[in-house]
């Protein structure tokens, strides 16, 4: 439970530094950029490194490789339909997380299973 | 199109929005480990790259555009969302840095210093990030200077609806 709650505060506190970082830079197409930092990676990783050692760290991160490429369609669904459908942000952004889902785990049993 | 810090942006942003960024972040490293844990590293590296910042990111820049517009008298709903989008365009082009990333930490984690390697790994990530950004905004300027030649120069770019509309967004 302790782990979680510092996962959970050094995650937030990651997060919210690049989140920051996105909101001071214009245009917004290089803010964006930080939308896809890796934050989540930077936090997690220490912590992993620490407890379960480098081999197991470097296996996450091979899995990574996959959930990023999974991110960069989720990206380019969500501004494809924002720019050209002016869809509502909100469902587009939380119902294309099927496109996330469904890359990540295509491409995890087509690669690494 | 330069890159340039502003501060006005911040003033947007009310107190709990921080908090709703910090709880979508903390929320997804907490999973990761979580699944981490219970299935595998394999499966839990997934996590690494979940786009957990994205949604919520996205919802408040629509809700700021919608927000500024309505200050001026006029309906913003749809300017929100193609804000948002633009912003989305710019976290795909992140996520070819955040492979390099994930590639780096890969192949050196294990023969490295693991504050050297994330060092490395996250300038890495930046300038491959950066990289995409800049090739996508010279081939945009090229592809808009063979179309339309006059607003290349900066001459009635207004009468070119159709080729500034990215471009009107991306402010």
């Amino acid at each position: 439970m302790k782990e979680i709650l510092v996962r959970f505060v050094v995650g937030g506190v990651v997060v919210s530094v690049f989140a920051l970082l996105g909101d001071l830079l214009k245009p917004k197409s290089f803010a964006g950029l930080f939308g896809a930092a890796p934050s989540v990676a930077l936090a997690t990783l220490v912590l992993t490194v620490s407890k379960r050692g480098k081999e197991y760290a470097g296996l996450e991160a091979r899995s990574m490789l996959i959930g990023a490429i999974a991110f960069f369609f989720y990206a380019l669904v969500v501004s494809r339909l924002l720019i050209r459908r002016k869809v509502p942000v909100l469902p587009v952004t939380g119902l294309s997380m099927a496109v996330w889902f469904a890359c990540a785990f295509g491409c995890w049993y087509a690669m690494l299973r | 199109m330069k890159v340039k810090f502003d501060t006005s942006g911040l003033g947007l942003s009310r107190w709990y929005e921080y908090v709703i960024r910090f709880v979508f972040g903390g929320t997804i490293t907490a999973l990761a480990g979580i699944v981490a844990e219970r299935y595998g590293p394999e499966i839990g590296g997934l996590f690494l790259a979940f786009p957990a910042i994205l949604p919520a990111a996205a919802t408040l820049i629509e809700k700021h555009e919608k927000e500024k517009k309505e200050r001026a008298g006029l309906d913003g709903t749809l300017r929100g969302r193609v804000t948002a989008g633009v912003d989305a365009a710019g976290a795909a082009m992140g996520s070819v840095g955040l492979m390099v990333f994930a590639l780096i930490v890969w192949l050196k984690l294990a023969n490295s210093s693991l504050s050297l390697v994330l060092l490395g790994a996250t300038l890495a990530w930046l300038a491959a990030s950066m990289m995409v950004w800049e090739l996508r905004e010279t081939l945009y300027r090229r592809i808009r200077a063979r179309l339309h030649p006059a607003s290349s120069h900066g001459l009635h770019a207004a009468a070119q609806p159709g080729s500034s509309t990215h471009r009107r967004f991306d402010e």
